[in-house]
């Protein structure tokens, strides 16, 4: 049995509007992960993702609020630290975050290596600059990249460069879980294969246990994780490992989003892409049932009443429907 | 396929060196370059190959240092303000990035009413114009209702991009490019963009340029993909020629970097 980093129980935050409208962007979400493993989060833009990759590191700041649920890390409940203690204890040594616009989080006053000082100063403060140089040279040669990177500027660098560079920074104090938000999307497409070489680097080596990668882009998913979780309006609709969600999705949703993806594979230029009609649900107020509903073509009268919850569907997946595993295969076959 | 179709642009040895002497960067070195009725081109390669500068040159934004450019059969001349604006009529650009490529300052309406005045529908009166606004906004599936009296900034990036395209709709132009329109979008409005681009292509027949890094993106939509490299075309051919079975190391290396679904990803060539 490998033992769980981390544990997610019913973890439900909100922004609070300055109308004084709570908006629940992550709705009772529960999830674990196991050590050595790697979860995938899928959806639209606007669905909840980063805010819940926001939320597991406990670190709230207005107008981003904890409601309920909590986060384990390790064996520490970590939701009701103050940001303080959080800020200290638990980030970057137990979790990490590389942040979306990756190429604008460097100082661009600083020196990469002063940069990293001040790392080592709010977590360790008894090592030297010495000490510290030749940490982060180790740690950076590990990744593969030159040494020569401390010494400059971030606007010397490219942005994959820089990418890869917040990624070495990220994973200086050997966090357990690291946690990945679009850490390729303002890439092309070979510096966002040498940022996912890198990722997968580091689960390798050892610097981190275990990962969380948010992407849109689900062919890169597919790569990357063992395991897919695809958020929709703030809910889990579908988790599985990787193969079962990217080529036989249940959920209406998970089945819309992967007809959207494009490989330059043979074949693939006669395969119609399908768009998923409408938009996702205002989250001030969410609709009753299943929030796909009003976009789902295969949608009756009692799903829009109640509240729909996720169903097992054997091997750990789970989907949230009304219909079975028989019945949504059945719907498909007929388009 | 060539002969029947008229042509509509030709480049003949485009060249665009910025700096001089020892600075001196050739972004575009003698690209060739047809593009014929209703075809969809695609122009791929990786960041600081040139490809915006090439974009650029042909919509007249920056002068070539070398070479010409011949629209209709005839010189392009966009000498004069007039000329341009005239010029301008026929060839529209979509850009990579829709949070700027709006003013900020502009409302929505005014977006799409430059658009009708630019056709001359200046004089038309109101209530034709707005007819004309919610037929473009209804064609990408938005509500024209829903965005009067906004600001762009009120959009989401999909909206913005696709209204981009409503824009299109009401200009008709005969050449579209479209610098990398749907990098800075989700996989999902991605779908839905490129679909809305297909179908205006069809409606209106123009012609269609893709200037993208995403070789999936160049696989499924375009007729001719060009291959570029240090401003210059390496190889081009239809899709599955150059997709499939490339021949240059580079758009082999090229290709090998997007992850694939249903192939294994060699992740050892970087």
């Amino acid at each position: 049995m490998s033992n769980v980093v981390l544990e997610v129980n019913e973890l439900t935050t909100k922004y609070v509007t300055r109308f004084g409208e709570d908006v629940y962007a992550v709705d009772h979400v529960s999830l674990k992960l196991e050590e050595g493993k790697s979860l995938g989060i899928a959806g639209e833009s606007g669905c909840g993702k980063s805010t819940l990759a926001l939320s597991l590191m406990g670190y709230y700041f207005p107008p981003l609020h904890y409601t309920s649920g909590e986060i384990i890390i390790n064996g520490t409940n970590i939701s009701k630290m103050s940001p303080d203690k959080v800020r200290k204890l638990i980030l970057g040594r137990e979790i990490a975050y590389i942040p979306q616009a990756a190429m604008n989080a460097l100082n661009p006053t600083q020196r990469i290596i002063n940069f990293i000082e001040d790392v080592f100063q709010a977590h360790d403060p008894n090592k030297n600059k010495k000490e510290i140089y030749e940490t982060a040279r180790k740690s950076f040669e590990l990744l593969g990249l030159p040494a020569e990177v401390l010494q400059k500027y971030p606007v010397e660098l490219s942005g994959g460069m820089k990418q890869r560079t917040v990624i070495a920074i990220s994973v200086l104090l050997h966090p357990k879980v690291l946690i990945a938000d679009e850490p390729s999307s303002a890439l092309d497409v070979t510096s966002q294969k040498m940022v996912i070489k890198m990722l997968r680097n580091l689960m390798e080596n050892g610097f981190v246990k275990s990962m969380i990668f948010i992407t849109h882009e689900l062919p890169l998913l597919y790569n990357v994780t063992d395991n897919i979780m695809v958020m929709y309006a703030g809910q889990i609709v579908e988790i599985g490992t990787a193969k079962e969600t990217v080529f036989d999705p249940l959920h209406p949703y998970a089945k819309g989003l992967m007809g959207s993806i494009i490989v330059p594979e043979e074949g693939l230029r006669d395969v119609k892409l399908t768009a998923i009609p409408g938009t996702p649900p205002n989250l001030k107020n969410p609709p009753d049932g299943c929030r796909f509903a009003a976009r789902c073509k295969y949608a009756l009268p009692q799903c829009k009443v109640g509240s729909i919850d996720l169903r097992p569907a054997g091997n750990g997946r789970f989907y949230r429907c009304i219909f079975s595993e028989q019945e949504l295969r059945e719907a498909y076959k007929h388009g | 396929m060539a002969d029947e179709k008229t042509l509509y642009l030709r480049a003949s040895g485009l060249t665009k060196a910025f700096g001089f002497g020892r600075w001196k960067t050739v972004a575009v070195d003698h690209v060739d370059i047809d593009l014929y009725e209703g075809e969809v081109v695609s122009i791929v390669g990786m960041s600081g190959s040139g490809k915006t500068t090439l974009a650029k040159m042909l919509l007249g934004l920056i002068g070539p240092t070398e070479g010409e450019i011949y629209f209709q059969g005839k010189k392009r001349d966009i000498s004069s303000r007039r000329k341009k604006k005239e010029y301008w009529k026929n060839i529209q650009a979509i850009f990579q990035d829709p949070f700027s490529s709006y003013n900020t300052f502009n409302k929505i309406d005014s977006v799409l009413l430059d658009c009708i005045h630019m056709r001359d529908g200046r004089k038309l009166p109101y209530a034709k114009k707005v007819e004309l606004m919610t037929e473009a906004c209804s064609f990408v599936n938005l509500k024209f209702e829903e965005l009067t009296n906004k600001y762009p900034f009120e959009l989401s990036g999909g909206q913005m991009q696709r209204l981009m395209i409503a824009r299109i709709f009401l200009l008709k132009p005969k050449i579209l490019l479209a610098d990398e329109p749907t990098s800075m979008v989700d996989a999902c409005s991605r779908a839905t963009i490129l679909d809305e681009l297909m179908k205006l292509r069809d409606e209106i027949g123009m012609t269609v340029i893709f200037i993208t890094h995403d070789v999936g993106l160049a696989y499924y939509v375009s007729d001719k993909v060009y291959i570029m490299e240090h401003g210059r075309f390496v190889e081009s051919g239809t899709p599955d020629e150059v997709i499939l079975h490339p021949k240059e190391t580079y758009t082999r290396r090229l290709i090998n970097d997007v992850p694939k679904i249903y192939e294994e990803w060699d992740l050892s060539t970087v």
